[in-house]
């Protein structure tokens, strides 16, 4: 079986600090993994790197089967990406927004028509599909982040916190699509602070000042440290760290 | 290619969405050409003179009046005194003191040649040098007039320029006036310049905002983790702004006929083209600023350092031939330069295609190199 995602011995530095030290993680295809830590333990960054906006000190990584330092361009035609920060555009409409990507991505305009239109009833956002983005409340401009992330159909789409400030019901929502998404065969890389959340995923890793501190699927984790939740896992590895970059 | 075409809409539809970015585009140089061609002006309106003259002739009176006579002089004082000139000079009453010597008229009739002598305050070397061609003009005027009067021919000596009473200049440059301003109209002059200098302005301005809003704003990381290329991504940056300009450059031109009365000698077509590779270069130093700053503040900074040197190395308010060696180098390298002198030289001299041949190659060059720079220097992926 061919890995999503091959990380072996990140690092990346910021002058004297170092964000990711050294991981190593494997991602099956159509997996769903979840990549936890505290704030500032270094997701953001390893992020940054697998999805080529940040250059990796030293170490390997593929995605999709290409390198992401030499063949960049390749893992780029093949990944969705929703970052933690809404990063759309706040002065376009969301058909519009959707338009854009579907374009950038090379969809055919019926294609971008068809998807989008799927899309946006699916999500409940028919009825502000051509209001500007800026006045819709913050959940549904995740779901419409997330739908855009997925729009091309990526091999591997990365979810950086989707459900940071989000309602329970939405959250629902957001794991049944993310489980729509791994079911058609797209691998989920997924971070999120709650631990509800975490036990969602097929597996996951943990991470604490920038190395990963455990691996495995929620059930063996439990049982590596003889507790009841991943919430307390989290707790035994994740002590109050020294803030930088998330 | 298609994903330019995507872009490139989303360009658009953002910036015809803020009503006060559209305003400030299309509004702004209008306005600002209309007041600024009105102010920046060398033109001397009225210099007051003193008048010493001690040949008390009707040829020396007639001299005096013809430079009263032309509304650039209005005779302030007058004695026989030339130290009392100076004083009035000196005490800022006075622009110029004219001096006709004694035997003015004797020198005229016998010797058929005769010197009058202008002393100005040279404190403003380019009000005193427009001042000193002004009356030069007349009185090369009255000279010929003369001559053709008296035969033979007769030459009055030019205006003799002394120091100025206070510290200054040793020589006073003459300016000459051209040919193809015959109206004398300094605004003929000043306003395609002026025109050129707001276009830069407005479009580097908002190039040089333009990416990195986008990076303070986030967007620009989801742009960067799609497959859009460099070239293709500055492409789409760079054609609204360029479209944008060429109207606001037509609106300026038809704003400069209509009130200004500028002529267009030359071919319009060459005045666009030149303009098509000039906003090339001119907004991509825009976006060049804009791919290498982290935030709007730093790209306003380092973009108005440059609009500095671009608008006071232009050529437009202090000639290039003036300046000093080293700077008349630096001068070479702005594009801006390059186009207000095809843009004078087209409409005030009907300059044909061979004649700004050389600034429309500087122009298409100074645009390849501005872009591959933009381009190589905008990254995907930070290092």
């Amino acid at each position: 079986m061919t890995l999503a995602i091959e990380v072996k011995d990140l690092t990346r530095r910021f002058g004297d600090f170092t964000a990711v030290d050294a991981i190593s993680v494997d991602v099956q295809v159509g997996e769903v993994f979840g990549f936890l830590g505290a704030n500032g333990a270094g997701k953001t960054t390893a992020i940054k790197v697998l999805i080529g906006l940040l250059a990796p000190t030293s170490g390997s990584a593929r995605v999709a089967g290409f390198d992401v330092v030499t063949q960049s361009e390749e893992v780029r035609k093949r990944i969705g990406y929703m970052s933690q920060r809404f990063s759309l555009y706040d002065d376009l409409t969301p058909r519009e927004n959707i338009t854009l990507y579907g374009g950038i991505y090379g969809l055919s305009d019926l294609d971008i028509r068809a998807r989008g239109t799927a899309m946006l009833s699916e999500l409940g956002l028919m009825q502000v599909a051509d209001k500007l983005v800026s006045t819709l409340p913050l959940g549904w401009k995740q779901k419409l982040s997330f739908s855009v992330a997925m729009l091309h159909r990526p091999a591997v789409v990365f979810l950086d916190e989707p459900t940071g400030g989000v309602d329970p019901v939405t959250r629902r929502q957001f794991w049944e699509m993310i489980y729509a998404a791994a079911a058609r065969g797209t691998t989920v890389f997924v971070t999120t602070h709650y631990m509800d959340e975490a036990e969602y995923c097929d597996r996951l890793s943990i991470m604490v000042d920038g190395r990963i501190a455990a691996i495995g699927t929620p059930a063996a984790l439990k049982a590596e440290f003889g507790v009841s939740s991943i919430d307390e896992v989290f707790v035994r590895l994740a002590r109050p760290t020294t803030a930088g970059a998330g | 290619m298609r994903a330019l075409r995507f872009l490139l809409r989303k360009e658009f539809l953002q910036i015809f969405r803020d009503p006060a970015l559209v305003r400030m585009l299309f509004m702004i140089p209008v306005v600002q050409l209309l007041v600024l061609s009105n102010a920046a002006t060398f033109e001397v309106k009225r210099a007051r003179m003193y008048v010493v003259d001690q040949d008390a002739s009707t040829m020396s009176r007639s001299v005096v009046d013809r430079l009263a006579a032309s509304g650039r002089f209005a005779r302030a004082a007058s004695s026989g005194s030339v130290p009392l000139g100076d004083e009035a000079l000196m005490r800022r009453e006075v622009e110029l003191i004219v001096v006709i010597p004694a035997g003015f008229e004797r020198a005229i009739v016998r010797e058929h040649r005769a010197e009058v002598q202008l002393q100005l305050n040279a404190e403003d070397g380019a009000a005193a040098a427009v001042t000193q061609a002004y009356a030069r003009e007349i009185l090369v005027r009255y000279a010929t007039d003369l001559s053709a009067q008296l035969t033979p021919a007769l030459s009055l000596a030019g205006a003799r320029v002394e120091r100025p009473p206070m510290r200054g200049h040793p020589a006073v440059q003459v300016r000459t006036r051209g040919w193809y301003n015959a109206e004398l109209d300094y605004r003929h002059y000043m306003v395609p310049g002026i025109l050129v200098q707001l276009l830069t302005i407005v479009g580097t301005l908002l190039t040089a905002m333009n990416i990195v809003r986008e990076k303070e704003a986030g967007t620009l990381d989801q742009l960067n983790v799609t497959p859009v290329t460099k070239s293709v991504f500055i492409a789409a940056k760079l054609i609204p702004l360029w479209v944008i300009s060429m109207v606001v450059l037509s609106i300026g031109l038809v704003v400069a006929k209509v009130a200004f009365g500028v002529p267009m000698r030359g071919s319009l077509f060459l005045v666009f083209g030149g303009a098509a590779l000039y906003l090339v270069a001119a907004l991509g130093i825009g976006l060049w600023v804009s791919a290498v700053t982290e935030t709007q503040q730093q790209a306003m900074f380092v973009n108005f350092s440059f609009l500095m040197v671009y608008l006071l190395m232009s050529g437009l308010f202090t000639p290039i031939s003036a300046m000093p060696e080293w700077a008349q180098w630096v001068a070479r390298f702005n594009p801006m330069m390059h186009y207000i002198s095809l843009m004078r030289a087209v409409m005030l001299k009907g300059a044909g295609f061979v004649d700004v041949a050389r600034q429309l190659a500087v122009l298409a060059s100074a645009g390849v190199v501005v872009l591959t720079i933009a381009v190589r220097q905008y990254h995907k992926r930070s290092a």
